[in-house]
Parts: structure tokens; C-alpha cells; sequence
């Protein structure tokens, strides 16, 4: 009597956690092991060759052209990320710090400035993609109507400002993210320790950088680290601004538009190429885990508890 | 001096509200201009009674059905997430069993793994499984992606629940599965709220799977549809910002409507 109820219960358990777990395995689990594997194989188009050991990844990283076109991507997700740091973490803390003031209108602030991070990527890109027109463009007609028409440029159309103009629209598109952690993570540190400061100092540069700066860095670690992530992801945004092919002449690639090309195929190159292409996305991977580990760890460390 | 301090700050505030509403303002008036109005004046009111661009948007392109695409397959992804995630979490957080933590670190795993990059043998796999070019290619890759996060907020939740009413309805000889449906979902309902809002948004803006998935237009989804029909329209900038409006508006006033629950939802992630 006893045993039967038990292995009932144990059906009725197991009944509850195997499809979920089938699920994850399937899509989730198995294919990024998976990931690793097809790496290491050659690849004609969707059938899989002999095992070549690291011949993938030489080819990627120093085989012309692909390495030419591997570096190319890789210094600008670098460029993305820092440029993103200052533009997106950097304003998203001082407009967190405003926001916490809680001076009249902070609600409605804070709902205007989440707004665009709820919107597509693809919306958010097609329309910075109209604003930013060389001759059409409400930018561009807006520098025209303020007399200041010589500082018009085809900003997407050319390689000194297409990069930093597609940063410009993800920052426009994100900066409510770091924003609302960063403010989340203000908002928690105890009023006590803020009026201990008060009577100290009246510099509100001291209460900044020895108070509230150390006191959000678990806000900070996870800002930072998941803007590495993403800039190392980086994709939706260039495909839709720079397209496929990083125009104008590469200056807009990164790696996911890399990986996607040479997995996948583009206008140039329209074979399936997944040998490289797997190698490409096994870099990724490793320089977003090791990196992104790292920083959790070295900031981690200037974590106060309270 | 206070109060210089605070008036910088509004002036900070007032300006970056600014910055981020005129883009979606200037796209929503744009929808019922000409393209001379626009090109002209970008800035100035149209006559909001010109729905012409609208309605060619409504009926000379696919929107509804790319609209009607995305809705099926969000829901459908939701629906499966909230089911299978509140199966996991239930026997995770009400049951005491062997490998119980093993499994809970294995959906914890799930949170930190870059499936985009997994692409390959996805396709792979969906090509074995006859699933290229369908919708549950896309629903069955968001349902693994959305678990794991649906997962950890629903165990904790659960597991906060109270145990009395529970050893009551057993007293009474109620079944597992009646005191699982009947007593303790009741009273799960607010966290699936929350974790339906996370999974919602990520889900309904993704573009990426379906660009490598879906290749007939009669499946595409919203944001990949856009990508289409911005071609197709690519000089008649009033129905292009129709478009573009059509596709924001619903996700911008269900934000507007439960703007609290957005950010939490969004940031649950990050905020421990």
C-alpha cells in the first residue's frame, strides 16, 4: 500500500518536471554542446566532413580573408563597448542619479526614459535609419533648418560616422536599462548612511564617488557585464542600420554579423560556409565567458556588503 | 545653491525626456503625412484626420497577417512557458525528492547560455525534425530560452506559499494533481504575471530567429515582416512611419498601461 502511493508520487513528480526538462535539453542544452562539437569538422554545406581538429579555427583567425575580416569585426565590438559605456551605462548613471532625487515629474521621467527599451530593435533601427538620411532625414533637415547645413553628412552612407551613428541609436534605444538598475540599486542603500554623510560633508563630489558609487557596485558588475555581453552579441541593430555586409565597406561589421555571413551566407558569398562559421561562434562564446567572468569577478571584489 | 543644484538637474531630466519621446513623437506624426509634408517639415503637426497611409498599410501590404503571425507565436511560446514552467517550479518548490537541486542548477545553467550562438546545430536539428520554415521552430526555441528565468522566479515564489491549506486538502483525501490545479495555481497567478511580462517582450521584438527560420512570407513575424515591407514601400515615407507606428503602438500602450510591471519584469534579471 505504502510503496504503490510512493511510486504513484513519484510518477506524478516525474510526470511535472520531464517535459520541461525534455524541452531545455532539446533546444537549449543539446545544441549549444552540440556548437562545440561541429567546430572541429568539415562542413560541405549541410553535411558533416571528417574530423580536422583546429583547422576552422586557424582558418578564421589567420587564413586570408578571413582573418583580415575576423580582426576587422573584433575591433569594432571593442570600439561598441567602450563607446557604449560612456554613452549607455555612463548617462544611464547620471540620469539614475537625477532620477533619485525624486524632484517633481521623476515619474513621469522615469516611464519616458524605459520607453524605447520596450520597443523592437527592428522598429527602433528602421526608424533611426529614415532619421539619419542623407537628404530626407529629420536630422539632417533639422542641422539645415538651424543654419548649421554644412555640418550635414550622409552619417550611415559613409566610414567615419556610419559606426558611432548605429552606437548613437542603441544608446538612444537602451540607456533606460542601466538606467533603472542603476536607480533601483540607489534606491536601496539605507537613508541612515545617507544622513551620516550629510552631517560629514556638503560636497555632493564626495558623497558621489565615496558613497554611492561603492554602495551600487552590484548594479554596476551586473550593468557591465551584460553590456559586454551584448556588444559581443551584438547583431539586430547593424543588420537592420549597416546591413549584411557591414556597409559601408566593412566599416560597420562586428562578429554576429560575421558569424551570420559566413554560416548562413550573404549577397557576396551565398553558400552556407558552417565550419568557419562554427569556429567563429565558439570565439565568441569563449571571449564572452572569459571575459564577462572576469569582470564579474574583478568588480565582485569592490562590493561592499552592508 | 540647493537650488541651482536642483534645477540642473530637472533641466537634465527635462531634456533627456525629450531626446526620448521626440523620435516616437515625429514617428507617429509622420504616419499621416505626405512625403513632401515630411521632407519639409518633420517637426510640424499633421492633420490628424489624413489616415490615408494607415489604411494602405492595413490593406496593400501583409501587416495583419505578419501581425497575427506574432501573435500566434508569442502566445503560443507564453502559453507552453507558463505551463511547463509552473510544472517545473511545482515540483521543485513543493515536493521533496532525489535530484530535486540537480535539476533546479540545471535550469539555473539554462540562464547563462547564449543560444544565438548554438544557430548552427539548431538548424541543424530543426532540418532532422522537419521544423524549417514553421512556426514551432520559432515557439520551441522560445519556450527553452524562456524557461530557465520563468523557472527560478516561479520556485522561489511557490516555495513561499503556505503550507496549510495544502495539508488540509490532503487530510481530505484530495489528490496531487487536484491540490496542484484546484488550491495552490490560484495563488500563483501574480508571479506568472511577472514572469508572462518578462518573456513577452524579448519574445514579440526578436528578430533574429526568425530571419534564420522562417522563409515564407505568409509566417513571418512583425519585426521581420517590417524588414520586407520597408523594401517594398522603400520612397513612400508615410506609409514606411505607418508601418513602423502600427508595429510600436500596442507595445507602447501596454507599456504605458502597466509601465510598473514592464521594468520590473525587464530588470528582474538584473536586480538582485
Amino acid at each position: 500500500m505504502l510503496s504503490s502511493k510512493l511510486t504513484g508520487r513519484n510518477l506524478w513528480i516525474a510526470a511535472l518536471v520531464v517535459p520541461p526538462i525534455a524541452f531545455m535539453s532539446l533546444f537549449l542544452v543539446y545544441p549549444i554542446l552540440s556548437a562545440f562539437a561541429y567546430a572541429f569538422y568539415e562542413w560541405r554545406g549541410l553535411v558533416r566532413g571528417d574530423f580536422i581538429w583546429f583547422d576552422n579555427f586557424y582558418r578564421v583567425l589567420f587564413e586570408f580573408p578571413f582573418s583580415e575580416r575576423t580582426i576587422n569585426a573584433f575591433s569594432h565590438n571593442i570600439f561598441v563597448f567602450f563607446a557604449l559605456m560612456v554613452l549607455q551605462n555612463g548617462v544611464g548613471f547620471l540620469l539614475a542619479y537625477c532620477l533619485w532625487r525624486e524632484l517633481w515629474g521623476a515619474r513621469f521621467h522615469r516611464v519616458a526614459v524605459f520607453l524605447p527599451v520596450v520597443l523592437s530593435t527592428v522598429i527602433v533601427g528602421l526608424l533611426w535609419k529614415l532619421f539619419l538620411h542623407p537628404l530626407f532625414g529629420a536630422v539632417n533637415v533639422s542641422l539645415r533648418a538651424m543654419g548649421l547645413g554644412f555640418l550635414a553628412q550622409p552619417w550611415l552612407g559613409q566610414d567615419s560616422t556610419a559606426l558611432m551613428a548605429i552606437i548613437v541609436a542603441n544608446a538612444w534605444h537602451m540607456v533606460g536599462f542601466p538606467t533603472l538598475v542603476f536607480l533601483a540599486g540607489m534606491q536601496r542603500i539605507p537613508s541612515e548612511i545617507l544622513d551620516a554623510v550629510r552631517m560629514e560633508t556638503e560636497s555632493e563630489w564626495v558623497k558621489m564617488s565615496k558613497i554611492v558609487w561603492p554602495l551600487v557596485a552590484p548594479s554596476a558588475t551586473v550593468v557591465f557585464t551584460l553590456l559586454f555581453v551584448g556588444a559581443f552579441n551584438w547583431f539586430e541593430l547593424p543588420y537592420v542600420m549597416g546591413g549584411i555586409d557591414g556597409s559601408p565597406h566593412g566599416a560597420t561589421d562586428v562578429l554576429g554579423l560575421y558569424f551570420y555571413r559566413t554560416a548562413f551566407g550573404s549577397m557576396s558569398a551565398s553558400a552556407e560556409n558552417f565550419g568557419p562559421g562554427s569556429a567563429l561562434a565558439v570565439l565568441i562564446f569563449l571571449i564572452i565567458a572569459i571575459v564577462s567572468s572576469v569582470i564579474t569577478i574583478r568588480l565582485r571584489k569592490r562590493e561592499i556588503q552592508l | 545653491m540647493a537650488l541651482g543644484r536642483d534645477g540642473l538637474i530637472q533641466i537634465i531630466l527635462i531634456g533627456n525626456s525629450i531626446v526620448m519621446l521626440a523620435p516616437i513623437i515625429i514617428m507617429v506624426m509622420s504616419a499621416f503625412k505626405t512625403n513632401a509634408q515630411i521632407f519639409q517639415s518633420p517637426f510640424s503637426l499633421p492633420d490628424f484626420t489624413k489616415v490615408g497611409n494607415l489604411v494602405r498599410v492595413w490593406t496593400e501590404t501583409d501587416f495583419i497577417r505578419y501581425l497575427m503571425n506574432s501573435f500566434i507565436v508569442t502566445g503560443s511560446s507564453i502559453a507552453l512557458i507558463l505551463v511547463l514552467g509552473t510544472m517545473a517550479a511545482y515540483a521543485l518548490a513543493r515536493y521533496e525528492f532525489r535530484g530535486a537541486n540537480l535539476i533546479l542548477l540545471f535550469f539555473l545553467a539554462g540562464l547563462t547560455l547564449p543560444l544565438k550562438l548554438a544557430v548552427i546545430p539548431l538548424f541543424i536539428q530543426m532540418r532532422d525534425l522537419g521544423l524549417l520554415d514553421t512556426r514551432f521552430a520559432l515557439i520551441f526555441i522560445y519556450v527553452a530560452t524562456g524557461l530557465p528565468t520563468t523557472v527560478f522566479i516561479l520556485t522561489g515564489f511557490i516555495r513561499s506559499l503556505p503550507n496549510e491549506l495544502e495539508d488540509a486538502a490532503r487530510m481530505d483525501g484530495a489528490s496531487e494533481a487536484r491540490i496542484m490545479w484546484a488550491i495552490m495555481l490560484p495563488l500563483v497567478r501574480p508571479a506568472m504575471v511577472i514572469a508572462a511580462i518578462q518573456n513577452i517582450v524579448p519574445i514579440w521584438n526578436d528578430f533574429f530567429f526568425p530571419l534564420i527560420f522562417i522563409q515564407s512570407n505568409d509566417l513571418k513575424t512583425l519585426p521581420q515582416g517590417l524588414t520586407t515591407f520597408m523594401g517594398e514601400f522603400g520612397t513612400d515615407w508615410g506609409v514606411l512611419f505607418s508601418g513602423l507606428t502600427l508595429s510600436a503602438l500596442p507595445v507602447i500602450i501596454l507599456y504605458i498601461a502597466l509601465s510598473r510591471q514592464f521594468v520590473n519584469g525587464m530588470t528582474a534579471g538584473a536586480i538582485k
